[in-house]
Protein backbone atom coordinates (compact mmCIF):
# COMPACT_ATOMS: atom_id res chain seq x y z
CA UNK A 1 0.00 0.00 0.00
CA UNK A 2 2.71 2.41 1.02
CA UNK A 3 4.72 1.47 -2.04
CA UNK A 4 1.80 2.23 -4.38
CA UNK A 5 1.19 5.60 -2.75
CA UNK A 6 4.86 6.33 -3.10
CA UNK A 7 4.80 5.56 -6.82
CA UNK A 8 1.78 7.78 -7.28
CA UNK A 9 3.47 10.57 -5.38
CA UNK A 10 6.56 10.35 -7.55
CA UNK A 11 4.55 10.35 -10.79
CA UNK A 12 2.34 13.25 -9.81
CA UNK A 13 5.16 15.16 -8.17
CA UNK A 14 7.34 14.82 -11.24
CA UNK A 15 4.58 16.11 -13.53
CA UNK A 16 3.71 18.91 -11.14
CA UNK A 17 7.24 20.15 -10.73
CA UNK A 18 8.26 19.91 -14.36
CA UNK A 19 5.01 20.60 -16.22
CA UNK A 20 2.05 21.89 -14.25
CA UNK A 21 3.84 24.40 -12.08
CA UNK A 22 5.83 26.23 -14.82
CA UNK A 23 2.88 26.29 -17.22
CA UNK A 24 0.59 27.44 -14.42
CA UNK A 25 3.02 30.20 -13.60
CA UNK A 26 2.95 31.40 -17.22
CA UNK A 27 -0.84 31.58 -17.03
CA UNK A 28 -0.59 33.47 -13.74
CA UNK A 29 1.90 35.97 -15.12
CA UNK A 30 -0.14 36.51 -18.28
CA UNK A 31 -3.17 37.58 -16.29
CA UNK A 32 -1.25 39.21 -13.45
CA UNK A 33 -2.22 42.68 -14.62
CA UNK A 34 -5.75 41.73 -15.50
CA UNK A 35 -7.56 40.47 -18.56
CA UNK A 36 -7.40 43.89 -20.18
CA UNK A 37 -3.61 43.91 -20.26
CA UNK A 38 -3.65 40.40 -21.73
CA UNK A 39 -6.21 41.46 -24.32
CA UNK A 40 -4.19 44.51 -25.25
CA UNK A 41 -1.02 42.46 -25.70
CA UNK A 42 -2.81 40.04 -28.01
CA UNK A 43 -4.65 42.58 -30.18
CA UNK A 44 -1.63 44.46 -31.47
CA UNK A 45 -1.31 44.09 -35.26
CA UNK A 46 1.82 41.98 -34.87
CA UNK A 47 0.14 39.63 -32.40
CA UNK A 48 -2.94 39.32 -34.61
CA UNK A 49 -0.80 38.58 -37.61
CA UNK A 50 1.25 36.02 -35.69
CA UNK A 51 -1.93 34.31 -34.51
CA UNK A 52 -3.43 34.01 -37.98
CA UNK A 53 -0.13 33.00 -39.55
CA UNK A 54 0.17 30.19 -37.01
CA UNK A 55 -3.38 29.06 -37.72
CA UNK A 56 -2.70 29.16 -41.46
CA UNK A 57 0.42 27.04 -41.14
CA UNK A 58 -1.37 24.48 -39.01
CA UNK A 59 -4.31 24.47 -41.42
CA UNK A 60 -2.00 23.60 -44.31
CA UNK A 61 0.58 21.36 -42.65
CA UNK A 62 -1.82 19.15 -40.66
CA UNK A 63 -4.12 18.04 -43.52
CA UNK A 64 -1.10 17.40 -45.76
CA UNK A 65 0.68 15.37 -43.11
CA UNK A 66 -2.52 13.49 -42.30
CA UNK A 67 -3.07 12.46 -45.91
CA UNK A 68 0.58 11.60 -46.39
CA UNK A 69 0.76 9.85 -43.01
CA UNK A 70 -2.14 7.53 -43.77
CA UNK A 71 -0.79 6.78 -47.24
CA UNK A 72 2.70 6.14 -45.92
CA UNK A 73 1.39 3.90 -43.13
CA UNK A 74 -0.58 1.87 -45.71
CA UNK A 75 2.54 1.42 -47.80
CA UNK A 76 4.64 0.45 -44.78
CA UNK A 77 2.14 -2.08 -43.44
CA UNK A 78 0.54 -3.51 -46.57
CA UNK A 79 3.36 -3.63 -49.08
CA UNK A 80 6.66 -5.38 -49.31
CA UNK A 81 9.43 -3.91 -51.37
CA UNK A 82 13.14 -3.29 -51.41
CA UNK A 83 14.03 -0.24 -49.39
CA UNK A 84 11.03 -0.48 -47.11
CA UNK A 85 13.29 -0.42 -44.05
CA UNK A 86 14.87 2.74 -45.43
CA UNK A 87 11.49 4.44 -45.85
CA UNK A 88 10.56 3.34 -42.35
CA UNK A 89 13.70 4.92 -40.95
CA UNK A 90 13.32 8.05 -43.05
CA UNK A 91 9.91 8.73 -41.54
CA UNK A 92 11.57 9.09 -38.15
CA UNK A 93 14.19 11.52 -39.45
CA UNK A 94 12.35 14.60 -38.16
CA UNK A 95 12.43 13.05 -34.67
CA UNK A 96 16.12 12.38 -34.90
CA UNK A 97 17.37 15.53 -36.56
CA UNK A 98 17.32 18.82 -34.66
CA UNK A 99 14.81 21.33 -36.10
CA UNK A 100 17.64 23.83 -36.49
CA UNK A 101 19.38 21.44 -38.89
CA UNK A 102 16.11 20.99 -40.76
CA UNK A 103 15.83 24.74 -41.14
CA UNK A 104 19.38 24.99 -42.47
CA UNK A 105 18.74 22.14 -44.89
CA UNK A 106 15.73 23.97 -46.30
CA UNK A 107 17.83 27.08 -46.84
CA UNK A 108 20.41 24.96 -48.67
CA UNK A 109 17.76 23.87 -51.11
CA UNK A 110 15.40 26.81 -51.44
CA UNK A 111 17.54 29.76 -50.33
CA UNK A 112 19.64 32.12 -52.42
CA UNK A 113 22.49 30.08 -54.00
CA UNK A 114 20.49 27.05 -52.92
CA UNK A 115 19.90 23.95 -55.00
CA UNK A 116 16.73 25.18 -56.69
CA UNK A 117 16.46 28.45 -54.78
CA UNK A 118 17.85 30.72 -57.50
CA UNK A 119 15.57 29.27 -60.12
CA UNK A 120 12.55 29.77 -57.84
CA UNK A 121 13.49 33.35 -57.01
CA UNK A 122 13.97 34.17 -60.69
CA UNK A 123 10.46 32.91 -61.28
CA UNK A 124 9.11 35.08 -58.50
CA UNK A 125 8.59 32.36 -55.91
CA UNK A 126 10.00 33.20 -52.51
CA UNK A 127 10.29 30.21 -50.23
CA UNK A 128 12.87 31.22 -47.67
CA UNK A 129 12.02 34.21 -45.44
CA UNK A 130 8.43 33.72 -46.48
CA UNK A 131 5.36 31.64 -45.63
CA UNK A 132 6.01 28.69 -48.03
CA UNK A 133 9.36 27.96 -46.37
CA UNK A 134 7.82 28.12 -42.92
CA UNK A 135 5.06 25.76 -43.98
CA UNK A 136 7.66 23.37 -45.41
CA UNK A 137 9.58 23.48 -42.13
CA UNK A 138 6.39 22.83 -40.16
CA UNK A 139 5.45 19.91 -42.40
CA UNK A 140 8.93 18.48 -41.99
CA UNK A 141 9.03 18.55 -38.20
CA UNK A 142 5.46 17.27 -37.71
CA UNK A 143 5.59 14.54 -40.34
CA UNK A 144 6.07 11.32 -38.34
CA UNK A 145 3.13 11.55 -35.93
CA UNK A 146 0.27 10.33 -38.10
CA UNK A 147 2.41 7.56 -39.61
CA UNK A 148 3.57 6.35 -36.20
CA UNK A 149 0.04 6.38 -34.75
CA UNK A 150 -1.60 4.69 -37.73
CA UNK A 151 0.94 1.91 -38.43
CA UNK A 152 0.19 -0.16 -35.30
CA UNK A 153 -3.57 0.23 -35.74
CA UNK A 154 -3.37 -0.91 -39.36
CA UNK A 155 -1.30 -3.91 -38.28
CA UNK A 156 -3.85 -4.81 -35.66
CA UNK A 157 -6.96 -4.64 -37.85
CA UNK A 158 -5.35 -6.89 -40.47
CA UNK A 159 -6.67 -7.28 -44.00
CA UNK A 160 -9.65 -9.59 -43.53
CA UNK A 161 -12.26 -6.84 -43.29
CA UNK A 162 -10.86 -5.27 -46.45
CA UNK A 163 -10.92 -8.60 -48.26
CA UNK A 164 -14.49 -9.15 -47.10
CA UNK A 165 -15.44 -5.77 -48.55
CA UNK A 166 -13.69 -6.73 -51.77
CA UNK A 167 -15.63 -9.97 -52.15
CA UNK A 168 -18.82 -7.94 -51.56
CA UNK A 169 -18.02 -5.84 -54.62
CA UNK A 170 -16.27 -2.81 -53.13
CA UNK A 171 -13.60 -1.08 -55.23
CA UNK A 172 -10.26 -0.27 -53.57
CA UNK A 173 -11.38 3.32 -53.02
CA UNK A 174 -14.74 2.29 -51.56
CA UNK A 175 -12.96 -0.20 -49.32
CA UNK A 176 -10.61 2.49 -48.07
CA UNK A 177 -13.28 5.04 -47.25
CA UNK A 178 -15.90 2.64 -45.90
CA UNK A 179 -13.78 0.05 -44.11
CA UNK A 180 -10.13 1.00 -43.61
CA UNK A 181 -10.53 4.65 -42.66
CA UNK A 182 -13.31 4.07 -40.10
CA UNK A 183 -11.26 1.25 -38.60
CA UNK A 184 -8.16 3.40 -38.12
CA UNK A 185 -9.97 6.65 -37.27
CA UNK A 186 -8.76 6.84 -33.68
CA UNK A 187 -5.16 6.32 -34.68
CA UNK A 188 -5.58 9.08 -37.27
CA UNK A 189 -7.30 11.37 -34.76
CA UNK A 190 -4.55 10.94 -32.22
CA UNK A 191 -1.92 11.49 -34.88
CA UNK A 192 -3.70 14.68 -35.97
CA UNK A 193 -3.74 15.97 -32.41
CA UNK A 194 -0.02 15.34 -31.98
CA UNK A 195 0.75 16.82 -35.40
CA UNK A 196 -1.26 19.92 -34.58
CA UNK A 197 0.41 20.34 -31.22
CA UNK A 198 3.84 19.96 -32.80
CA UNK A 199 3.02 22.33 -35.66
CA UNK A 200 1.72 24.97 -33.24
CA UNK A 201 4.78 24.79 -31.08
CA UNK A 202 7.49 24.53 -33.72
CA UNK A 203 10.24 27.04 -33.17
CA UNK A 204 13.70 26.03 -34.34
CA UNK A 205 13.22 25.20 -38.00
CA UNK A 206 10.64 27.92 -38.56
CA UNK A 207 12.90 30.42 -36.81
CA UNK A 208 15.73 29.73 -39.26
CA UNK A 209 13.69 29.94 -42.48
CA UNK A 210 11.39 32.77 -41.44
CA UNK A 211 13.86 35.64 -41.15
CA UNK A 212 11.71 36.74 -38.18
CA UNK A 213 10.07 39.72 -39.83
CA UNK A 214 7.51 41.14 -37.41
CA UNK A 215 4.06 41.30 -38.93
CA UNK A 216 5.21 39.24 -41.89
CA UNK A 217 6.89 35.97 -41.01
CA UNK A 218 6.39 35.90 -37.27
CA UNK A 219 4.45 33.02 -35.79
CA UNK A 220 3.23 32.87 -32.20
CA UNK A 221 6.34 31.04 -31.00
CA UNK A 222 8.56 33.58 -32.71
CA UNK A 223 6.45 36.37 -31.24
CA UNK A 224 7.07 34.94 -27.78
CA UNK A 225 10.81 34.99 -28.35
CA UNK A 226 10.76 38.43 -29.91
CA UNK A 227 8.85 39.95 -27.01
CA UNK A 228 10.96 38.12 -24.48
CA UNK A 229 14.13 39.55 -25.97
CA UNK A 230 12.66 43.03 -25.97
CA UNK A 231 11.92 42.60 -22.25
CA UNK A 232 8.19 42.71 -22.94
CA UNK A 233 7.60 39.85 -20.52
CA UNK A 234 3.85 40.40 -20.09
CA UNK A 235 3.46 40.29 -23.87
CA UNK A 236 5.54 37.11 -24.08
CA UNK A 237 3.43 35.44 -21.41
CA UNK A 238 0.22 36.45 -23.17
CA UNK A 239 1.36 34.91 -26.45
CA UNK A 240 2.50 31.79 -24.60
CA UNK A 241 -0.92 31.43 -23.05
CA UNK A 242 -2.60 31.69 -26.44
CA UNK A 243 -0.32 28.92 -27.72
CA UNK A 244 -1.06 26.76 -24.71
CA UNK A 245 -4.80 27.30 -25.07
CA UNK A 246 -4.72 26.33 -28.75
CA UNK A 247 -2.89 23.13 -27.86
CA UNK A 248 -5.28 22.36 -25.02
CA UNK A 249 -8.28 22.92 -27.31
CA UNK A 250 -6.81 20.41 -29.74
CA UNK A 251 -6.46 17.79 -27.02
CA UNK A 252 -9.90 18.57 -25.67
CA UNK A 253 -11.61 18.30 -29.05
CA UNK A 254 -10.38 14.73 -29.39
CA UNK A 255 -11.52 13.80 -25.92
CA UNK A 256 -14.92 15.27 -26.67
CA UNK A 257 -15.25 13.27 -29.86
CA UNK A 258 -14.08 10.05 -28.32
CA UNK A 259 -17.03 8.88 -26.12
CA UNK A 260 -19.12 8.19 -29.24
CA UNK A 261 -16.81 5.27 -29.83
CA UNK A 262 -18.03 3.47 -26.69
CA UNK A 263 -20.73 1.44 -28.43
CA UNK B 1 -21.78 -24.65 -64.61
CA UNK B 2 -20.68 -24.62 -61.01
CA UNK B 3 -16.95 -24.23 -60.53
CA UNK B 4 -14.24 -25.67 -62.74
CA UNK B 5 -10.65 -25.43 -61.58
CA UNK B 6 -8.00 -26.51 -64.07
CA UNK B 7 -4.29 -27.14 -63.47
CA UNK B 8 -4.02 -24.53 -60.77
CA UNK B 9 -0.58 -24.09 -59.20
CA UNK B 10 0.51 -21.68 -56.50
CA UNK B 11 3.86 -21.26 -54.80
CA UNK B 12 4.95 -19.07 -51.91
CA UNK B 13 8.69 -18.91 -52.37
CA UNK B 14 9.80 -22.53 -52.22
CA UNK B 15 6.62 -23.75 -50.59
CA UNK B 16 4.21 -25.39 -53.01
CA UNK B 17 0.72 -24.49 -51.78
CA UNK B 18 -1.12 -25.92 -54.80
CA UNK B 19 0.39 -28.37 -57.24
CA UNK B 20 -1.49 -28.68 -60.53
CA UNK B 21 -4.95 -28.97 -58.98
CA UNK B 22 -7.99 -29.69 -61.15
CA UNK B 23 -11.46 -29.91 -59.73
CA UNK B 24 -15.10 -29.88 -60.77
CA UNK B 25 -17.75 -28.57 -58.43
CA UNK B 26 -21.22 -29.34 -59.69
CA UNK B 27 -23.78 -26.53 -59.86
CA UNK B 28 -25.80 -26.36 -56.67
CA UNK B 29 -23.71 -28.91 -54.80
CA UNK B 30 -22.28 -28.76 -51.30
CA UNK B 31 -18.59 -29.61 -51.35
CA UNK B 32 -15.99 -29.88 -48.60
CA UNK B 33 -12.28 -29.26 -49.10
CA UNK B 34 -10.78 -31.54 -46.47
CA UNK B 35 -7.20 -31.98 -45.42
CA UNK B 36 -4.55 -31.32 -42.81
CA UNK B 37 -3.43 -27.74 -42.19
CA UNK B 38 -0.96 -26.57 -44.79
CA UNK B 39 -2.52 -28.99 -47.28
CA UNK B 40 -3.62 -26.20 -49.61
CA UNK B 41 -7.37 -26.21 -49.01
CA UNK B 42 -7.65 -22.59 -47.88
CA UNK B 43 -5.38 -21.46 -50.69
CA UNK B 44 -7.60 -23.26 -53.22
CA UNK B 45 -10.69 -21.58 -51.75
CA UNK B 46 -9.01 -18.18 -51.92
CA UNK B 47 -7.92 -18.81 -55.51
CA UNK B 48 -11.54 -19.57 -56.42
CA UNK B 49 -12.63 -16.36 -54.67
CA UNK B 50 -9.97 -14.28 -56.42
CA UNK B 51 -8.31 -13.30 -53.13
CA UNK B 52 -5.22 -15.17 -54.23
CA UNK B 53 -3.84 -15.22 -57.74
CA UNK B 54 -2.70 -18.63 -59.00
CA UNK B 55 0.68 -18.90 -60.72
CA UNK B 56 -0.77 -21.24 -63.31
CA UNK B 57 -4.13 -22.63 -64.34
CA UNK B 58 -7.66 -21.34 -64.78
CA UNK B 59 -10.78 -20.91 -62.68
CA UNK B 60 -14.20 -20.97 -64.35
CA UNK B 61 -17.21 -19.89 -62.32
CA UNK B 62 -20.69 -20.47 -63.65
CA UNK B 63 -19.39 -20.99 -67.17
CA UNK B 64 -17.32 -17.79 -67.23
CA UNK B 65 -13.55 -17.68 -67.11
CA UNK B 66 -12.80 -15.90 -63.83
CA UNK B 67 -9.01 -16.20 -63.93
CA UNK B 68 -7.59 -12.71 -63.56
CA UNK B 69 -11.00 -11.24 -62.73
CA UNK B 70 -10.78 -9.27 -59.45
CA UNK B 71 -12.60 -10.73 -56.45
CA UNK B 72 -15.16 -7.94 -56.43
CA UNK B 73 -16.38 -8.86 -59.89
CA UNK B 74 -16.56 -12.63 -59.43
CA UNK B 75 -19.94 -12.81 -57.76
CA UNK B 76 -18.73 -15.01 -54.95
CA UNK B 77 -19.83 -14.90 -51.35
CA UNK B 78 -16.97 -15.50 -48.95
CA UNK B 79 -17.25 -16.25 -45.24
CA UNK B 80 -13.94 -15.83 -43.44
CA UNK B 81 -12.73 -18.11 -40.70
CA UNK B 82 -13.02 -15.34 -38.13
CA UNK B 83 -15.99 -13.83 -39.98
CA UNK B 84 -14.24 -10.49 -40.63
CA UNK B 85 -17.18 -8.46 -39.30
CA UNK B 86 -17.11 -4.74 -40.05
CA UNK B 87 -16.68 -3.73 -36.43
CA UNK B 88 -17.78 -0.13 -36.82
CA UNK B 89 -21.10 -1.10 -38.42
CA UNK B 90 -24.28 -2.54 -36.99
CA UNK B 91 -25.45 -6.01 -38.01
CA UNK B 92 -27.88 -4.37 -40.39
CA UNK B 93 -25.17 -2.26 -42.05
CA UNK B 94 -22.87 -5.25 -42.28
CA UNK B 95 -25.51 -7.25 -44.15
CA UNK B 96 -26.49 -4.25 -46.30
CA UNK B 97 -22.89 -3.47 -47.31
CA UNK B 98 -22.82 -5.32 -50.62
CA UNK B 99 -26.22 -3.91 -51.60
CA UNK B 100 -25.17 -0.35 -50.76
CA UNK B 101 -22.06 -0.78 -52.87
CA UNK B 102 -24.36 -1.84 -55.70
CA UNK B 103 -26.42 1.32 -55.10
CA UNK B 104 -29.72 -0.47 -54.63
CA UNK B 105 -32.86 1.43 -53.61
CA UNK B 106 -33.19 1.93 -49.88
CA UNK B 107 -36.56 0.16 -49.73
CA UNK B 108 -35.13 -2.82 -51.58
CA UNK B 109 -32.11 -2.96 -49.24
CA UNK B 110 -34.32 -2.80 -46.15
CA UNK B 111 -36.51 -5.60 -47.47
CA UNK B 112 -33.59 -7.84 -48.42
CA UNK B 113 -31.77 -7.28 -45.12
CA UNK B 114 -34.93 -8.09 -43.16
CA UNK B 115 -35.36 -11.26 -45.20
CA UNK B 116 -31.76 -12.35 -44.60
CA UNK B 117 -31.73 -11.60 -40.90
CA UNK B 118 -34.84 -13.73 -40.64
CA UNK B 119 -33.12 -16.49 -42.58
CA UNK B 120 -30.15 -16.53 -40.19
CA UNK B 121 -32.33 -15.98 -37.10
CA UNK B 122 -30.90 -12.58 -36.20
CA UNK B 123 -34.14 -10.55 -36.54
CA UNK B 124 -33.76 -8.88 -33.17
CA UNK B 125 -30.10 -8.03 -33.58
CA UNK B 126 -30.19 -5.58 -36.49
CA UNK B 127 -28.97 -2.63 -34.43
CA UNK B 128 -26.31 -4.41 -32.46
CA UNK B 129 -22.60 -4.17 -33.18
CA UNK B 130 -20.54 -7.30 -33.93
CA UNK B 131 -18.81 -6.99 -30.55
CA UNK B 132 -22.19 -7.55 -28.90
CA UNK B 133 -22.77 -10.88 -30.65
CA UNK B 134 -21.69 -14.40 -29.75
CA UNK B 135 -19.40 -16.35 -32.06
CA UNK B 136 -22.25 -18.27 -33.63
CA UNK B 137 -24.29 -15.11 -34.19
CA UNK B 138 -21.31 -13.38 -35.75
CA UNK B 139 -20.89 -16.29 -38.09
CA UNK B 140 -24.53 -16.19 -39.16
CA UNK B 141 -24.22 -12.45 -39.71
CA UNK B 142 -21.19 -13.05 -41.94
CA UNK B 143 -23.20 -15.64 -43.84
CA UNK B 144 -26.13 -13.25 -44.31
CA UNK B 145 -23.71 -10.58 -45.48
CA UNK B 146 -22.22 -12.93 -48.07
CA UNK B 147 -25.65 -14.09 -49.26
CA UNK B 148 -27.09 -10.56 -49.53
CA UNK B 149 -25.63 -9.98 -52.97
CA UNK B 150 -27.01 -13.30 -54.29
CA UNK B 151 -23.59 -14.81 -55.07
CA UNK B 152 -23.16 -17.43 -57.76
CA UNK B 153 -21.08 -19.49 -55.36
CA UNK B 154 -20.72 -19.44 -51.60
CA UNK B 155 -17.26 -20.09 -50.16
CA UNK B 156 -16.65 -20.70 -46.46
CA UNK B 157 -13.22 -20.93 -44.84
CA UNK B 158 -13.29 -23.20 -41.77
CA UNK B 159 -16.83 -22.03 -41.03
CA UNK B 160 -17.11 -23.85 -37.72
CA UNK B 161 -13.48 -23.76 -36.66
CA UNK B 162 -13.74 -21.00 -34.09
CA UNK B 163 -16.93 -22.20 -32.38
CA UNK B 164 -17.40 -24.43 -29.38
CA UNK B 165 -18.51 -28.01 -29.88
CA UNK B 166 -22.28 -27.72 -29.25
CA UNK B 167 -22.75 -24.60 -31.37
CA UNK B 168 -20.71 -26.27 -34.08
CA UNK B 169 -23.02 -29.29 -34.22
CA UNK B 170 -26.09 -27.06 -34.47
CA UNK B 171 -24.61 -24.92 -37.21
CA UNK B 172 -23.57 -27.91 -39.30
CA UNK B 173 -27.14 -29.16 -39.54
CA UNK B 174 -28.36 -25.63 -40.10
CA UNK B 175 -25.87 -24.98 -42.92
CA UNK B 176 -27.00 -28.15 -44.69
CA UNK B 177 -30.65 -27.14 -44.42
CA UNK B 178 -29.81 -23.62 -45.57
CA UNK B 179 -28.02 -25.03 -48.58
CA UNK B 180 -31.03 -27.18 -49.46
CA UNK B 181 -33.20 -24.07 -49.30
CA UNK B 182 -30.92 -21.67 -51.18
CA UNK B 183 -29.47 -24.14 -53.62
CA UNK B 184 -26.36 -22.06 -54.17
CA UNK B 185 -23.14 -23.87 -55.11
CA UNK B 186 -21.27 -24.06 -51.82
CA UNK B 187 -17.66 -24.97 -51.03
CA UNK B 188 -16.31 -25.04 -47.50
CA UNK B 189 -12.92 -25.77 -46.03
CA UNK B 190 -12.46 -28.00 -43.01
CA UNK B 191 -9.78 -30.09 -41.36
CA UNK B 192 -12.39 -32.13 -39.50
CA UNK B 193 -13.31 -35.32 -41.38
CA UNK B 194 -16.45 -35.85 -39.30
CA UNK B 195 -17.65 -32.38 -40.20
CA UNK B 196 -16.98 -32.97 -43.89
CA UNK B 197 -18.78 -36.34 -43.82
CA UNK B 198 -21.74 -34.89 -41.99
CA UNK B 199 -22.30 -31.78 -44.07
CA UNK B 200 -20.95 -32.31 -47.59
CA UNK B 201 -22.29 -34.17 -50.59
CA UNK B 202 -18.87 -34.27 -52.12
CA UNK B 203 -15.51 -34.31 -50.36
CA UNK B 204 -12.21 -33.23 -51.90
CA UNK B 205 -9.23 -34.51 -49.93
CA UNK B 206 -6.19 -32.25 -50.27
CA UNK B 207 -2.72 -32.98 -49.00
CA UNK B 208 0.60 -31.30 -49.78
CA UNK B 209 -1.13 -29.05 -52.28
CA UNK B 210 -2.53 -31.90 -54.37
CA UNK B 211 -5.90 -33.63 -54.55
CA UNK B 212 -5.74 -37.16 -53.13
CA UNK B 213 -9.32 -38.12 -53.91
CA UNK B 214 -12.72 -36.69 -54.74
CA UNK B 215 -15.94 -38.46 -53.93
CA UNK B 216 -19.08 -38.82 -51.85
CA UNK B 217 -18.42 -39.31 -48.11
CA UNK B 218 -19.41 -42.98 -48.34
CA UNK B 219 -17.06 -43.59 -51.28
CA UNK B 220 -14.09 -42.11 -49.50
CA UNK B 221 -14.77 -44.14 -46.42
CA UNK B 222 -15.39 -47.44 -48.17
CA UNK B 223 -13.05 -47.05 -51.12
CA UNK B 224 -10.19 -44.73 -50.22
CA UNK B 225 -7.84 -44.20 -53.15
CA UNK B 226 -4.72 -44.47 -51.04
CA UNK B 227 -3.19 -44.84 -47.67
CA UNK B 228 -3.46 -41.14 -46.84
CA UNK B 229 -7.19 -40.97 -47.50
CA UNK B 230 -7.73 -44.24 -45.65
CA UNK B 231 -6.05 -42.81 -42.57
CA UNK B 232 -7.48 -39.34 -42.81
CA UNK B 233 -11.10 -40.20 -43.41
CA UNK B 234 -11.71 -42.68 -40.61
CA UNK B 235 -10.24 -44.99 -37.99
CA UNK B 236 -7.81 -47.70 -39.13
CA UNK B 237 -6.45 -50.90 -37.65
CA UNK B 238 -3.47 -52.85 -39.01
CA UNK B 239 -3.61 -56.57 -39.70
CA UNK B 240 -0.69 -58.28 -41.37
CA UNK B 241 0.48 -55.86 -44.03
CA UNK B 242 -2.88 -54.24 -44.65
CA UNK B 243 -5.01 -51.49 -43.14
CA UNK B 244 -8.65 -52.12 -42.35
CA UNK B 245 -11.47 -50.24 -40.70
CA UNK B 246 -11.54 -51.57 -37.12
CA UNK B 247 -15.19 -52.54 -37.46
CA UNK B 248 -14.32 -54.63 -40.52
CA UNK B 249 -12.50 -57.16 -38.34
CA UNK B 250 -14.47 -60.15 -37.06
CA UNK B 251 -13.52 -61.73 -33.76
CA UNK B 252 -13.79 -65.53 -33.79
CA UNK B 253 -13.54 -67.88 -30.84
CA UNK B 254 -12.42 -70.84 -32.98
CA UNK B 255 -9.54 -70.99 -35.46
CA UNK B 256 -10.39 -70.80 -39.13
CA UNK B 257 -8.27 -70.81 -42.31
CA UNK B 258 -7.06 -67.30 -43.05
CA UNK B 259 -7.75 -66.03 -39.55
CA UNK B 260 -4.91 -64.73 -37.39
CA UNK B 261 -4.45 -65.86 -33.82
CA UNK B 262 -4.48 -63.07 -31.25
CA UNK B 263 -4.75 -62.34 -27.55
CA UNK B 264 -7.20 -59.84 -26.07
CA UNK B 265 -5.26 -57.15 -24.22
CA UNK B 266 -8.00 -54.90 -23.12
CA UNK B 267 -11.75 -54.47 -23.58
CA UNK B 268 -13.00 -50.87 -23.48
CA UNK B 269 -16.74 -50.28 -23.07
CA UNK B 270 -17.69 -46.93 -24.61
CA UNK B 271 -21.48 -47.28 -24.50
CA UNK B 272 -22.79 -48.70 -27.73
CA UNK B 273 -19.28 -49.14 -29.07
CA UNK B 274 -16.83 -51.60 -27.57
CA UNK B 275 -13.15 -51.30 -28.40
CA UNK B 276 -11.09 -54.48 -28.16
CA UNK B 277 -7.33 -54.08 -28.08
CA UNK B 278 -5.54 -57.21 -29.24
CA UNK B 279 -2.04 -58.47 -29.83
CA UNK B 280 -1.73 -60.61 -32.95
CA UNK B 281 0.63 -63.56 -32.93
CA UNK B 282 4.02 -62.19 -33.93
CA UNK B 283 3.58 -59.17 -31.67
CA UNK B 284 1.56 -56.77 -33.87
CA UNK B 285 -0.90 -54.69 -31.88
CA UNK B 286 -4.25 -53.77 -33.37
CA UNK B 287 -7.81 -53.11 -32.32
CA UNK B 288 -11.33 -54.09 -33.22
CA UNK B 289 -14.42 -51.99 -33.00
CA UNK B 290 -17.53 -53.97 -32.19
CA UNK B 291 -20.93 -53.49 -30.64
CA UNK B 292 -21.96 -53.97 -27.06
CA UNK B 293 -24.22 -56.90 -27.98
CA UNK B 294 -21.56 -58.65 -30.03
CA UNK B 295 -18.98 -58.26 -27.24
CA UNK B 296 -21.46 -59.67 -24.76
CA UNK B 297 -22.18 -62.63 -27.02
CA UNK B 298 -18.45 -63.43 -27.28
CA UNK B 299 -17.97 -62.96 -23.52
CA UNK B 300 -14.64 -61.25 -24.19
CA UNK B 301 -12.21 -60.95 -21.34
CA UNK B 302 -8.64 -59.67 -21.01
CA UNK B 303 -6.06 -62.33 -21.88
CA UNK B 304 -8.52 -64.37 -23.92
CA UNK B 305 -7.39 -66.30 -27.00
CA UNK B 306 -9.25 -65.21 -30.20
CA UNK B 307 -8.87 -65.29 -34.00
CA UNK B 308 -9.22 -62.26 -36.27
CA UNK B 309 -10.64 -62.33 -39.77
CA UNK B 310 -11.34 -59.43 -42.18
CA UNK B 311 -15.14 -59.12 -42.52
CA UNK B 312 -14.79 -58.64 -46.27
CA UNK B 313 -12.18 -57.88 -48.86
CA UNK B 314 -9.72 -55.24 -47.75
CA UNK B 315 -10.73 -51.71 -48.69
CA UNK B 316 -7.21 -50.97 -49.76
CA UNK B 317 -4.95 -53.46 -51.48
CA UNK B 318 -1.64 -53.98 -49.70
CA UNK B 319 0.31 -52.67 -52.73
CA UNK B 320 -1.52 -49.38 -52.61
CA UNK B 321 -1.07 -49.16 -48.90
CA UNK B 322 2.66 -49.65 -49.11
Amino acid sequence: MKGRLGLRFVAIGYLAALLAFPVGLVFYRAFEHGVDAFWEAMTTPDAQHAFWLTVEMVAIAVPLNTAFGVLCALVLVRQNFRGKALLNAAVDLPFAVSPVVIGLALILIYGRDGWIGDWLIENGIRVIFSTPGMILATIFVSLPFVVREVVPVLREIGTEQEQAAETLGASPLQTFFRITLPAIRWGVAYGVVLTTARALGEFGAVSIVSGKLSGQTETLTLLVENRFQRFDLAGAYAASVVLAILALLTLLSMNLLRPKEGR
Amino acid sequence: MGIVVENVGKKYGDFVALDDVSLNVRDGSLTALLGPSGGGKSTLLRVIAGLEEPDTGTVVIDGEDATGVPARKRGVGFVFQHYAPFKHMTVRDNVAFGLKIRKREKAEIDERVRELLELVHLEGFAHRYPSQLSGGQRQRMALARALAVKPKVLLLDEPFGALDATVRKELRAWLRRLHDEMNVTTVFVTHDQEEAMEVAEQIVVLNHGAIEQVGAPQDLYDRPANDFVMHFIGPVAPLGKRWLRPHDLDILLEPEPGASEATVQHVLHLGFEVRVEVKVEGGEETWVQTTRDRARELELADGQQVWLRPAHDPVLEPEAAA
